[in-house]
């Protein structure tokens, strides 16, 4: 592996590391509130003061964007997190036991992949109100599947290595061995299936809350934004160009991040890559 | 029991376009499309306060004893004519003869006690019993005259026996009306697919057919304002009263093809506040809430200027307006203060609105301003049956955001504390009986006045904006109404210019 990096993760990681610094300084900086309403300064053109200029509420845009990529990437940690966790841990169950309990696992995994991600977000955002809590809920449920299946087919193949077989001759547990062996081995693709889920979690939180059923006011979030500039089109399509764009960096930075990382780790593809 | 609400809501389903039904070309055959943002529930306006029944059905295709012009003057509809006895108790009205139903029935006595005996009747479904109030009897004193028995005086009586509540059905149409309404009216209703649109026919058969210029009116129901927008643009609307987002307006006062219209509505918007609940109850948080509140910036942000800021609980352009939105300059300071003396800065406050772009918009901003006054309100955009169940009927909230667009509605603050406003007043309510009862206007004028000096000395409810009816049209359309001074909108003046 001395060759180098293939291009499209050099720019994913590059698209991704400006989201990820800009999510990480909202935290503790903003040029302005997000939130800080300014009617009077309302439409303002792009400034020293303010550099993208500001929204239809005097709002400044460079604020709310950069808090939104906290807000999205918040939701796209936590619920890829949880799904990978959960999903994770079945897998490497499913693997372990085989038998009855795969079979159980793997066909919940079928019934949960059924599932379109946007109809179970409203659905859920109907019965207990919209908000980000439910956004992330949604996104982590649709995940589980997804990592469930990845994790037992690769976690599949390390348990016919010969170093399971003497570890089991040697008496560890089933438990051990997923932790101290298969888990380490199958990193690579869980890894890379977090970062293309990364991408997927950071569309369905835009849609929702393009939809209103994910930030509510005065929460900032790029999908919001966008709905708000709907209307706006006429006066100030300027509202609805940036936000795009930031939901456009943020899942094609991720998408080629995660796609690179695949070709890397994959060693079929590996092995017909030109020395 | 019921105060009608501007019901403009923002649905988020954007309404599909189909190309398939555009270019109704509405011009050659004498017919116009009329956008609103608001469906109908039932097409009956004696049983439901939806405002888009009125909006369809009042003095179009029902008729009432008396109608009202745009300037909210009184004239006679099925009534040909009345006397009024000295004291003010005794209306005698002569009916119209010669009319039918669109049934092909007729209209006599019979069915003018028949409506308002139904309207008045203890398990009446009517929306706005209140109207019926001060009537003692409704008599037939001949084939075609009714005679009505008061119990008091009501200045209000023959405006409100306008309105759509007061709409006269014939027994035999009655439950029918529903689905497909029957009455005297100009239009016959014609069709009703939900969720698309309603379309009307002219009636030949109506008194003042020869003129009526529209052979056929369509209401396409169309909630999302951009969706609106493109389907004005893309000619398949001639027409959109109650357009929705008025950030939108420029695009179209730019084109020449269409006539934007801004007129009044009679529809106060305020910052309603639950008088019956801790903190609300107190006059001096009430007031500090008044004073956070930049009236100015509001109408900037939320309505983009178009709108005109109220000092109290009575429309601008009406005849006893008086200015009272000095009384509480915003002053962020002296807010800070007030709620600082009275205890209850820091705390939190939930402000729940109903999903109407006017209201939402206004909720986000006077969240920040209550912030700067040191007052965490909490939005939550709550869906209209919510609001109405939770709020309107079981005065669940602390703060929410509301437009009242019925004619002559300061008697909602002597409606007693079961009304949503949790207030009473004994003052109060004797001064809005007087008002009522008041025959003479000049007298009247000066007690509404005294009404709104009231309300605004109390801070009953933050004063925000008279609603604005903003309209968008096409150039060559005319006879339509710039202000809505009630809920109806007769259709029988519409007519294309050459």
């Amino acid at each position: 592996m001395n060759a180098r990096l293939p291009v499209n993760i050099l720019i994913g990681a590059a698209l991704v590391a400006v989201v990820m610094f800009a999510a990480l300084l909202s935290a503790i900086w903003t040029p302005y509130p997000y939130a800080g309403i300014d009617v009077a300064n309302k439409f303002a053109a792009p400034s020293g003061a303010h550099w993208l200029g500001t929204d239809q509420l005097g709002r400044d845009l460079v604020s709310q964007l950069m808090a939104a990529a906290g807000n999205s990437m918040g939701v796209a940690v936590v619920a890829v997190g949880i799904g990978c966790s959960i999903g994770t841990a079945l897998g490497l169950l499913a693997a372990a036991k085989g038998g009855w309990i795969e079979e159980l696992i793997m066909r919940l995994s079928d019934l949960g992949f059924a599932f379109p991600a946007l109809l179970f977000a409203i659905m859920l955002a109907a019965a207990f109100g919209p908000s980000l809590s439910m956004v992330v809920i949604a996104i982590a449920f649709i995940n589980i599947p997804t990592f469930a299946r990845v994790t037992r087919a690769a976690a599949n193949q390390i348990w016919r290595r010969e170093y399971v077989f003497a570890a089991r001759a040697a008496g560890m547990s089933t438990f051990a061995i997923s932790r101290d062996h298969i888990l380490p081995n199958i990193a690579a693709p869980v890894i890379v299936q977090a970062t293309i889920e990364f991408a997927v979690a950071i569309l369905v939180e835009a849609a929702l809350s393009y939809l209103g059923l994910g930030a509510q006011p005065p929460e900032p979030s790029w999908g919001r934004m966008l709905a708000e500039a709907q209307t706006l089109m006429y006066l100030a399509p300027q509202l609805a160009v940036w936000p795009g764009l930031c939901i456009v960096t943020a899942v094609l930075g991720f998408g080629l991040l995660g796609d690179g990382l695949r070709d890397i780790s994959d060693p079929r593809l590996a092995r017909r890559r030109p020395a | 029991m019921f105060t009608r609400f501007n019901t403009g809501a923002a649905a988020l389903a954007a309404v599909a376009l189909s190309g398939t039904l555009a270019a109704q070309t509405a011009w050659a055959e004498n017919a116009v499309s009329i956008g609103f943002q608001q469906e109908p529930t039932t097409l009956d306006p004696t049983s439901d306060a939806t405002a888009a029944i009125d909006g369809i059905v009042t003095h179009n295709v029902l008729e009432s004893l008396t109608t009202v012009n745009e300037a909210g003057e009184v004239f006679p509809d099925l009534a040909e004519s009345w006397t009024i006895s000295d004291d003010g108790l005794t209306y005698v009205f002569t009916l119209r003869q010669g009319v039918k139903y669109h049934d092909g029935t007729d209209f006599d006595a019979e069915d003018v006690k028949f409506s308002y005996d139904r309207a008045m009747a203890e398990d009446s479904e009517n929306p706005t019993k209140d109207i019926f109030k001060p009537i003692a009897a409704v008599e037939i004193t001949g084939p075609h005259e009714i005679t009505m028995k008061l119990n008091n005086k009501d200045a209000f009586f023959l405006f409100n026996i306008a309105r759509g509540d007061a709409s006269i059905v014939a027994p035999e149409s009655v439950d029918a009306n529903k689905t497909a309404p029957i009455g005297t009216g100009p239009y016959r209703f014609d069709g009703w697919t939900r969720g698309d649109r309603l379309t009307l026919v002219k009636n030949p058969d109506h008194r003042d057919a020869d003129k009526v210029a529209m052979d056929k009116v369509t209401f396409r129901f169309i909630s999302d304002p951009a969706a609106a927008s493109a389907a004005l643009l893309a000619g398949e609307l001639d027409a959109f009263p109650g357009f929705p987002a008025p950030e939108m307006l420029p695009q179209f006062e730019a084109d020449p093809r269409f006539v934007v219209v801004v007129g009044s509505t009679e529809g106060e918007v305020i910052l309603a506040m639950n008088n019956a609940k801790p903190p609300f109850d107190n006059l001096q948080v009430r007031r500090a809430i008044s004073h956070a509140i930049d009236r100015g910036a509001i109408i900037d942000g939320a309505m983009y200027g178009r709108a005109t800021p109220i000092g109290s609980f009575y429309p601008p352009h009406g005849p006893a307006y008086v200015d009272l939105t000095g009384q509480y300059p915003h002053d962020v300071a002296k807010a800070r203060e007030m709620f600082e003396a009275e205890g209850v800065s820091g705390s939190t406050m939930t402000l729940r609105v109903p999903p109407f772009p006017y209201a939402m918009r206004s909720a986000e901003i006077i969240q920040a301003q209550l912030a700067e006054a040191g007052i965490d309100a909490k939005v939550e955009n709550v869906e209209w049956g919510f609001w109405l169940d939770e709020i309107y009927k079981k005065q669940n909230y602390d703060m929410t955001i509301i437009a009242h667009t019925s004619p002559n509605d300061m008697r909602n603050f002597a409606r007693g504390k079961s009304y949503f406003y949790g207030f009473e007043d004994p003052e109060f309510t004797a001064l809005w009986d007087s008002i009522s009862t008041e025959a003479d206007d000049a007298k009247r004028t000066s007690l509404l006045q005294d009404g709104q000096k009231y309300l605004a000395e109390n801070a009953i409810h933050g004063f925000l904006f008279q609603l604005p009816q903003l309209g968008v049209y096409d150039a060559r359309l005319q006879g339509y109404w710039s202000s809505s001074p009630v809920l109806f909108e007769p259709l029988s003046n519409l007519s294309w210019t050459q």
